[in-house]
């Protein structure tokens, strides 16, 4: 019996540093609507800004002040972020704020090392809780015991923040309608800023708590974000209450989880929050989103095909495209290839993202099931490369179906994170089944036939299957389903009247997509020879995020470009450097802050402005009143 | 849009580069190697290791390169991604025009290269990583590799652990393909020589991301003798907090993998646990001729003390560059049958490439864990060759694929 | 009159959240051709009554002969496609499409073609679309981007995109609401001759009196979700108990309250 308790102390203990990061998160999603990736880049300075200060002052004044201290530093880095970076980008499309805080985080992993070395480091352990206290015989860490005790502590501060000050009061209406604080006449700007350093704070509050606990190393941020968003979500967002249940929740489902099923550790908070979801599709304690309301002014520009000169260009320019073994190397074409293979899978997530309006932060699962699915037809059953080509991206169907179908119940940041969810859950179904999938060790051998073998017929193939898809996709879109989509997108009340069945229609597109990305994976397969848990990971799904989102939410053609320029400054900064994160996260930083509507968005403003200058248009901005 | 346009343009520009620097193939008075290893990912391990090869490089061509040619490294980030691991491949062949590939730490990331050498008649010599199925299930003719196996330090660390008294033992891994394959190798060479123990509780934590406490706990209530432990870096960390904390290691015997290797023995510091038995590098206790010329060069390089990665990287390019002289050649097929049972002086001592299935017979150091001056070290350590704690040619003939 | 057929017909309709009454026992009828406007003071029930009548609402009891087929419990869309045509207090339009486009996913739907992946919207019902937009006074703007339409626009363009089922009856829940008094009168004038041309049935609410007395063939008061009083707009502005409750000083307030809140 002692044992169970304990166990569950220490499963309290663990919730204590999760809940912290979590409320964090929360209050900033909450007030600011950003999907802010980078909180644990904060939580990670946190714990190394704390490591330096603690090392350097010693005592218990040291301890307890370096930590502090560390996090109230940090929570100015947080602000300067705010005020320099994110202030920009507010009125940005929804999401385009997780693009920077996300090439922030590739910096931060950089820098950190640069900073404070490649090595762990081990921190002291905090001055008065280095023992344990018996407990009918099992030891229970002291330091445990002062977080069990933190953690509520924490949580009535934040109470009664919320609860009995003005700025608590202002901050739980933002929560509630962005808008209405603004019209109350609030400086929403100072309100953001501070909403956003508390939130940093706590992060790297979090980060430094764990000092004498684990050692401090430049991975943590990515150990922990996702984690975090989970619970975050699984809580309800926005809620603090929520979080802290969710964290303990989680904690505890894992203490005791591992005791019967020792493995369920890797997919546990997964496996939670997909069931919450289905369930309470707003979280434990979380409130029905109000319907988005889209930014009046933003997307006045509706899309138009190809006019028949652009399509001409097209065609020269896939045709010019297509010239390139003429004069380039092997590794050129391999590398043509992979940034084809890129935009289709790029172009899978615009269908779904743009003219859908679903994000998916899981879409490398239906990448991932393609590939796997040519890698278990080509292998396993040993058919040929046309047939698995074909067939294997039906698993990626399959899954985008059945996933797909509980995915498009929700919207938002629900359905971002249920499909994040589903992803891990097939991750962890690949890297776990090492008996059919290989396990982290994968499938090896799934190279292509003679034929397309060689860099040049492979890439031939690779840029006639993309411009395919492309196509097919944009004549989708300006088809009557997509138009249906996009009704549904704009507006579900709307759609719902004129006789859209608007989950029907998402269902549909989230399949189409799904099938779309397993295409993807298929060649990618074939382009590797090899399939790795990897290509259903998370950080492809975040890649394919950052492609439609550097591109252009908001336009049709976006996708393409933006898989085109990350992938081929990816591939490019990994060979040329060894700080490429640090390279390539400063370089999404600028192109956010350049291009706030992506790199075709902010083309198509400028070309839109000059076409209005040039022929005078009437059309004064001065007519936008109302957009709905 | 024009967005087919732009494709082209946009694939034109990212492979002009590329383009290039192929065609630039000057006269051959240089030997080059293509190097690739995880340095963004886990540079706590690759920073020494490329310190390593970097000393390597240099004795090498101040001792007049290979057969007169100069050698070159041109090393590759793979940022802890197969695919990405390939792409490097890829241009190191296709571009670089490169005599062979080497290096790589991650067992994935291994396999994926070594495949990659398969189907491209590349020749490999793979450095860190660690999964038998390198040579062994998925082995092929094309990929060498110099680090003792998974198998070969489960064998040595058997050897001690199967003389404890310790009847009742459990396990705590990384939830991946080397944590999961340690363990089975472990569990099935000791059973062999004491069927008499139990296993009675197996943890799991995923892999950098254990959540110590409870697991330490789970542990604990299994009441174990002995505790197999696979896990290393950040999560080790946290384990031996948690573990010296709640008192889990008292009056229990430890084996450890690679925990006496100063890459992860170091961080430990002071909290460093007593009496474990590991596999490592001792560096500051290994007084041979071969080890101190190479403590000495280092050290007066870099005025840093080796970890084992250094040892490796360093160990790579002298292979590779032996291997290169004795073939004089950079056919894979001529650089394959000079590899076959060559033998070379290492800081180790004398290492040879078995023919019957491409491992080296790098050994490593079995000792004890121990607190000295506030840091951990390794004590009462032996040098075990890697060629005694290999499966008989017979058993090897089984595990490897036809070819 | 008896000749002409009945297009909705609703019996004891009763709605109630947490124990207060939003609608009940509400009865009524309507026919084509005839301009039926539902009136009270806010909170009398008659949102929750137009969202029941429009299957986004699940009444507690009582019946909905909507063209002759019981509709309770039917989603919106699947009224929609019996032939009901809907306008919202808040306009719900596709933002980002033109005006054209906008009336065409109507008619895409209208004609069954959602799942049509091939095809070009652009050219599909070209003219009927260009039709309805002319009947509504908003031909000239087809090209533009709705987004960047004034907000009485928006309401025409709402009239258009309802029009395009070839509905037998409209369902317009404040249509003029955030409208320019002159605005009012237009849509309402256009309202009205179009029902009377196609023998549409209109049910709609309003706050503003001019429009219901102008336009309304009969009014129907809610007071406290029940119905209090119903019949041609001299029998309801004679009716005491609806000047008393309702048309007091209420009226003006509630007016300008409302054109602050719906822009």
């Amino acid at each position: 019996m002692a044992f169970y308790f304990v166990q569950f102390l220490t499963g309290l203990a663990s919730a204590a540093s999760l809940f912290l990061v979590a409320s964090g998160l929360s209050i900033i999603f909450g007030v600011t609507r950003i999907v802010n990736f980078a909180h644990g880049a904060f939580y990670m300075l946190g714990a190394y800004v704390a490591f330096t200060l603690t090392e350097r002052f010693s005592g218990a004044l040291g301890f307890w002040g370096g930590i502090v201290v560390a996090a109230l530093i940090v929570a100015i880095i947080g602000v300067l972020v705010e005020m320099v970076l994110l202030r920009r980008i507010y009125h940005a499309p929804e999401l385009f704020q997780l693009l920077a805080t996300f090439g922030l985080t590739l910096m931060v992993q950089d820098i950190v090392v640069m900073i404070w070395g490649p090595d762990d480091l081990l921190g002291r352990r905090a001055p008065g809780f280095k023992g344990a206290v018996d407990f009918f015989g099992q030891n229970i860490p002291s330091y445990d015991l002062f977080l069990i005790a933190l953690c509520p502590i924490v949580l009535g501060i934040l109470w009664l923040l919320f609860q009995r000050t003005r700025w608590g009061v202002l901050v739980r209406a933002a929560t509630q309608d962005r808008d209405m604080v603004a019209a109350l006449g609030v400086n929403q700007k100072w309100l953001f800023t501070s909403v956003f350093a508390l939130g940093v704070f706590l992060a790297a509050l979090g980060g430094a708590l764990q000092i004498p606990r684990d050692a401090v190393h430049h991975a943590l941020d990515l150990r922990i974000i996702v984690e975090v968003f989970v619970v975050v979500v699984i809580g309800g967002l926005g809620s603090i209450i929520g979080a802290f249940v969710a964290a303990v929740l989680v904690s505890e489902l894992n203490a005791f989880g591992i005791l019967i099923f020792p493995k369920i550790s890797i997919i546990l908070v997964f496996l939670v929050m997909a069931v919450v979801l289905i369930v309470r599709p707003w979280g434990l304690f979380g409130k029905p989103e109000a319907a988005a309301r889209r930014t009046p002014g933003l997307t006045v520009t509706p899309w138009r095909p190809l006019t028949s000169g652009e399509r001409l260009m097209s065609l020269g320019a896939l045709v010019l495209a297509a010239m390139m073994p003429l004069f380039a190397g092997n590794y050129a074409l391999t590398v043509g290839s992979e940034i084809a293979i890129f935009v289709i899978f790029a172009a899978s997530l615009h269908f779904l993202m743009s003219v859908g309006g679903l994000a998916s932060f899981g879409h490398a699962a239906y990448f991932g099931l393609g590939a796997y699915g040519v890698a278990f037809l080509a292998k396993a059953a040993g058919l040929p490369m046309i047939v698995s080509l074909l067939l294997g991206p039906v698993l990626g169907l399959l899954g985008a179906a059945i996933f797909g179908f509980f995915a498009v119940q929700l919207s938002g940041v629900y359905f971002a994170m249920l499909t994040l969810a589903f992803a891990q859950i097939v991750w962890s179904i690949a890297f776990q089944w090492v008996e059919v999938t290989g396990g982290d060790n994968g499938i090896l051998g799934v190279w292509p036939e003679r034929w397309a073998a060689s860099p040049a017929n492979f890439y031939w193939l690779s840029l006639g299957i993309t411009a395919l898809v492309v196509t097919v996709l944009r004549v989708m879109v300006f088809s009557p389903f997509g138009f249906a989509l996009r009704a549904t997108r704009d507006s579900p009340l709307r759609s719902e009247a004129i006789g859209i069945n608007g989950k029907r229609v998402q269902w549909t597109a989230f399949v189409i997509s799904g099938t779309v990305a397993g295409i993807g994976g298929a060649l990618f397969a074939y382009l590797k020879g090899s399939v790795f848990p990897d290509s259903v990971g998370i950080s492809l799904s975040v890649d394919a995020l950052v492609m439609v989102l550097l591109g252009g939410v908001e336009t049709v053609s976006g996708a393409v470009i933006g898989a085109i320029v990350f992938k081929a400054a990816n591939i490019w900064l990994v060979s040329q450097t060894d700080l490429s994160k640090l390279v390539l996260g400063g370089f999404i930083v600028l192109m956010v802050v350049a291009f706030p509507k992506g790199i075709v968005g902010t083309l198509e403003t400028i070309r839109n402005r000059r076409r209005s200058a040039d022929t005078k248009s009437a059309l004064a901005t001065s007519r936008i009143e109302v957009a709905e | 849009m024009r967005r087919r346009h732009l494709l082209g343009a946009g694939l034109a520009i990212a492979v002009a580069g590329m383009a290039g620097s192929a065609m630039a193939q000057s006269e051959i008075k240089e030997i080059k190697i293509g190097e690739i290893n995880s340095y963004s990912l886990l540079p706590a391990f690759t920073e020494p290791y490329r310190k390593g090869w970097q000393l390597a490089v240099e004795e090498i061509n101040a001792a007049g390169g290979i057969n007169g040619k100069k050698l070159v490294v041109i090393s590759k980030d793979d940022g802890g991604k197969p695919a990405d691991a390939q792409t490097a491949a890829n241009e190191l062949v296709s571009s670089e025009n490169v005599a062979m590939l080497a290096g790589t730490f991650l067992s994935n990331i291994g396999l994926a290269v070594s495949d990659f050498a398969n189907q491209k008649k590349v020749f490999f010599l793979a450095a860190e990583p660690l999964t038998d199925a390198i040579t062994w299930s998925k082995g092929n003719r094309y990929t060498f590799r110099l680090r003792p196996s998974n198998y070969m330090q489960a064998a040595m660390l058997v050897e001690e652990a199967a003389k404890l008294p310790a009847k009742r033992w459990a396990t705590i891994a990384p939830n991946y393909e080397y944590g999961q394959s340690a363990v089975a190798v472990f569990k099935k060479l000791m059973s062999e020589k004491r069927p008499d123990i139990q296993w009675v509780d197996e943890q799991w934590p995923p892999q950098g991301k254990i959540d110590a406490g409870p697991v330490v706990q789970a542990v604990a209530a299994a009441n174990p003798e002995a505790i197999l432990n696979v896990t290393f870096g950040a999560d080790l960390v946290k384990l031996v907090r948690e573990g010296n904390t709640r008192g889990l290691f008292k009056g229990r015997s430890v084996v450890s993998f690679l925990t006496g290797e100063p890459e992860y023995l170091d961080p430990l510091k002071d909290e460093t646990p007593e009496g474990w038995i590991v596999t490592g590098y001792p560096w500051y206790d290994i007084k041979t001729p071969d080890h101190d010329k190479f403590l000495k060069a280092y050290q007066a390089k870099y005025n840093d003390y080796p970890r084992l990665g250094s040892i490796v990287g360093y160990q790579t390019i002298k292979a590779a560059a032996a291997i290169l002289a004795k073939a004089n050649s950079t056919d894979p097929e001529k650089l394959i049958a000079a590899t076959e049972g060559l033998s070379m002086p290492s800081p180790f001592g004398e290492i040879t490439f078995r023919k019957i299935d491409h491992q080296s017979t790098l050994g490593a150091y079995v000792g004890k864990t121990a607190l000295k001056d506030g840091k951990g070290v390794m004590v009462n350590s032996v040098y075990r060759k890697g060629a005694d704690y290999l499966p008989s040619d017979a058993e090897v003939e089984k595990l490897r694929p036809k070819q | 009159m008896s000749m002409v057929p009945t297009l909705l017909k609703v019996e004891g309709l009763s709605k109630s959240y947490g124990g207060v009454h939003a609608v009940r026992s509400v009865s009524f009828e309507l026919r084509a051709g005839e301009i039926l406007a539902l009136i009270g003071p806010n909170g009398a029930g008659k949102s929750t009554c137009f969202d029941m009548l429009n299957g986004q609402n699940m009444p507690d009891s009582g019946r909905i002969h909507l063209l002759g087929e019981d509709t309770v419990g039917r989603k919106p869309r699947a009224i929609w496609r019996l032939g009901v045509g809907r306008t919202f207090q808040i306009t719900a339009t596709f933002p980002t499409m033109t005006v054209r486009e906008n009336v065409q996913v109507a008619l895409v739907s209208y004609g069954r073609q959602l799942f049509n992946f091939w095809g070009s919207t652009a050219a599909y019902a070209r003219e009927e679309a260009g039709r309805l937009l002319d009947l509504v006074g908003m031909g000239a703007y087809a090209e533009r981007p709705c987004g960047e339409l004034a907000y009485g626009d928006l309401k025409r363009l709402e009239l258009a995109i309802a029009l395009a089922n070839q509905p037998r009856l409209l369902l317009m829940d404040e249509p003029t609401a955030g409208m320019a008094p002159r605005e009012r009168i237009e849509l309402m004038r256009l309202t009205a001759s179009i029902a009377r041309e196609q023998s549409i049935g209109v049910l709609f609410t309003e706050h503003d009196m001019d429009v219901v007395f102008e336009h309304a063939d009969r009014i129907l008061v809610l007071n406290r979700g029940s119905l209090i009083a119903e019949g041609s707009p001299e029998e309801v502005r004679g009716n005491p108990q609806v000047r008393a409750i309702y048309l007091g000083e209420g009226l003006v307030y509630d007016a300008r309250h409302r054109e602050g809140a719906g822009a």
